[in-house]
């Protein structure tokens, strides 16, 4: 596979398994310009990128523009507190504004589900989904494949948990199809209320207790819990929470022995996650967000269609 | 003045005719089915339309529809939504009280029936259950029934609480008039957008599950039971609400329910584009809800079909999914989906599919329409079961286009609409003047 035969990164659950390769294999070989002295290619020169959020976000933005800045595009940022979206502007016309000044991919974030979806209807410019809601955030489940592969060298066989809000979590839902395209066996696990309806159907093994589920893993990728959902009766205390479902060092030795500990962040440490593990020798919290920079070069590279190769340029 | 309707296929299903027959009205109501010859009428001054290889029903009904006036009429008006009415085949629809001001006391609904009086259907109305639908105090059923609401309804604001709905209930029951209920349990639907269930998980769209509408479909029993009320379901989507339905009838319970042609043509996967248009209230359900209600349809536990009609403006629509109003339009598209996923699909036979569209509301609202015995006032409907038809939302009568069939290409049509006497949509042919 040469090219992405696609307008949009709306999600992992349509994408085919050579396409994500494709993209792998490109943030790879992206990767090495973040180690060069002069981190600047000039493979996007001219080419304009909106990051349009809905909901706040310092990680995702920040690569977001790094990936975009060190490729020579240009960036603009529109966000809720610096916008005419405050002001009541519909999604649609801020869109067919934006597009109307030139902007050639969108960057989006949004707390609706599907909002991708619709500006892709609705403009020609690119769109690439940020997180909508709790849909999907494929960009995050590509990085957090990529650091998978590089650690272990392949997918299939591994057996991956993910752990926390499988609810909420547009994480899950971007992790789930493409790890499970690539053959690793996905496990899920969290409280009963914060698993969402028929999970069984999807391509997973669900569990509701930490220890069946962590027993001989390969990977664990830890959710953020949010404290909100105890105020609308998801889970009864933070405290209870990290005991059944925190990811601790005891917990951590039911793993494989060279167990890789993830996290999409921002953490709570002490909650989902203790300090002991998160700082630990098995995590690689840090090389993920390395990662996301990378993938985010492969994919406005494989969009925007820069001239020539990474190597020549 | 008279107007002969001529070797048409006649089925009534309140005396059990399914015939070919001609249709003589005069001055306005039905004076004969049987066969008339337009030589004896002796008379220039009627008309003659040939039926034959058509359908000839008593007019249809529709009691769940919303008209949006006063307070929405960007939406529709009484007059737009009874133009729409007309052009689906439907003779009579009754709005829900949702407007703003909402129909909770004489006034307003004064005006809506005043409105209605120049409309070109029978424009009938409900009352809302509560002060400005709010669920916190009883409105004015007296004055409102007085006033010629046919019923109570809380439809988009369902009553919460357990004990004003019963008091509401006691108050239709000594009115005697029926109460359509909204079955939802709102502590379970709170930012619910679509069915609970895999595809829903899928698209990460929040749940409206199931049991929000059962239970409350179980609670308004019960509270039927204890009052006596006439109580009336509308929109049953589940296989969950269907069985508590039969239940009660088997138990004598005086309930009768409704079903929507949305949820029985489609699914939530009609969501997997996050298509706006399919975000309705309650949510669309899954396959095996759909043949639990076409059981349901066929064996009587559902009695009516209703469209639950809902306008909403493009602006209202061409949003994120999450802040979609919820509802479509139906008036134009019922009648061919019925046709389509009911009657050629072996579900119900024709004659029963009218019935749940003419005598059976008619029933539930004790209306005396709805059948074309001698004496009846003529509204009827002449249907051609067999026309193909693309849905082209854009040419739809109502004001609103928000269509979830829009594209989709179904079988049989209203091809002319009569109430009193007036052919006020279609002509079934050229008329032949004698």
């Amino acid at each position: 596979m040469t090219g992405l035969n696609r307008k949009d990164i709306l999600g992992l659950q349509d994408m085919s398994p050579e396409e994500i390769s494709l993209i792998l294999e490109t943030a790879q070989s992206h990767k090495e310009i973040l180690s060069r002295p002069v981190k600047k290619v000039p493979i996007l020169r001219g080419k304009s990128i909106c990051t349009l959020f809905y909901e706040n976000s310092t990680r995702t933005r920040t690569s977001f523009e790094l990936a975009a800045k060190i490729m020579s595009a240009d960036t603009t940022s529109i966000s809720v507190a610096g916008s005419s979206i405050n002001k009541g502007e519909s999604f649609k016309d801020t869109l067919l504004t934006l597009e109307a000044m030139g902007v050639d991919l969108f960057v989006i974030r949004h707390g609706a589900s599907g909002s991708p979806h619709f500006a892709a209807r609705t403009v020609k410019s690119h769109i690439i989904n940020a997180g909508d809601g709790m849909h999907e955030h494929p960009t995050q489940g590509l990085l957090d494949m990529l650091t998978i592969l590089e650690n272990k060298g392949k997918f299939v066989g591994q057996k991956v948990l993910i752990v926390g809000d499988i609810m909420h979590s547009r994480v899950v839902r971007s992790n789930l199809w493409g790890l499970s395209k690539m053959g690793a066996e996905v496990r899920i696990c969290g409280p009963k209320t914060l698993l969402p309806a028929e999970v069984d159907k999807l391509p997973v093994k669900v569990f509701t207790d930490l220890d069946e589920a962590i027993d001989g893993v390969d990977v664990v990728n830890v959710l953020r819990i949010q404290l909100e959902r105890m105020n609308r009766g998801f889970f009864p205390s933070v405290s209870e929470y990290a005991s059944m479902f925190g990811v601790n060092k005891n917990r951590l030795l039911k793993a494989k022995s060279d167990v890789l500990v993830m996290h999409p962040g921002p953490m709570n440490r002490g909650v989902e996650i203790t300090p002991d593990v998160a700082d630990g020798d098995f995590a690689v919290i840090t090389d993920q967000v390395t990662n996301g920079v990378a993938v985010r070069m492969a994919l406005l590279y494989l969009l925007l269609g820069g001239a020539g190769n990474v190597a020549s340029a | 003045m008279w107007l002969l309707l001529k070797g048409g296929r006649v089925i009534d299903p309140s005396q059990n005719l399914d015939t070919n027959a001609d249709i003589l009205i005069e001055n306005g109501k039905v004076s004969k089915v049987d066969e008339v010859s337009a030589e004896n009428l002796g008379s220039n001054s009627g008309k003659v339309f040939d039926a034959a290889g058509l359908v000839v029903t008593p007019g249809l009904i529709d009691m769940h529809v919303h008209l949006r006036e006063p307070g929405f009429e960007y939406k529709e008006t009484i007059e737009t939504g009874a133009l729409a009415a007309a052009a689906g085949g439907f003779t009579t629809i009754v709005g829900m009280p949702n407007t703003k001001p909402a129909v909770d006391n004489r006034a307003v609904v004064e005006y809506v029936l005043g409105k209605g009086k120049n409309a070109a259907v029978n424009v009938l109305t409900t009352g809302a259950a509560t002060k400005a639908n709010e669920g916190k105090e009883m409105a004015e059923l007296g004055e409102m029934v007085e006033a010629g609401a046919v019923a109570i309804s809380d439809d988009a604001f369902p009553v919460q609480s357990a004990d004003l709905m019963r008091r509401v209930m006691e108050y239709a029951a000594m009115l005697n008039v029926p109460f359509l209920t909204h079955c939802e349990d709102k502590s379970m639907t709170s930012d619910g957008i679509m069915n609970e269930g895999i595809t829903g998980t899928i698209l990460g769209l929040r749940p409206w599950p199931r049991q929000a509408e059962e239970i409350m479909i179980w609670r308004n029993i019960m509270l039927a039971d204890l009052t006596k009320c006439r109580l009336h379901i509308q929109h049953v989507t589940t296989k969950g609400g269907v069985e508590a339905i039969r239940w009660a009838k088997s138990r004598g319970i005086t309930v009768t329910c409704e079903t929507c042609p949305q949820y029985f043509s489609l699914t939530d996967k009609a969501l997997c584009d996050y298509d706006t248009n399919a975000k309705v209230c309650p949510p669309l359900r899954t396959a095996s809800d759909v043949d639990s209600l076409k059981e349901a349809l066929a064996d009587g536990t559902i009695d009516v079909i209703a469209t639950d009609h809902a306008p909403h403006a493009l602006h209202e629509k061409e949003v994120e999914l999450q802040d979609a109003a919820f509802g479509a339009v139906g008036l134009e598209t019922a009648l061919p989906l019925v046709i389509t996923n009911l009657v050629n699909s072996g579900v119900l036979t024709l004659a029963d599919a009218i019935s749940k569209m003419t005598i059976a509301p008619a029933k539930a609202l004790g209306l005396d329409s709805g059948t074309l015995k001698e004496g009846a006032v003529a509204d009827i409907t002449i249907i051609d079961p067999d026309a193909k038809v693309t849905v082209k939302a854009s040419e739809f009568k109502s004001k609103s286009k928000n269509s979830p069939f829009d594209g989709m290409e179904l079988t049989g049509k209203a091809v002319a609409t009569i109430v009193g006497g007036e052919v006020i949509y279609g002509k079934p042919s050229e008329p032949l003047n004698v």
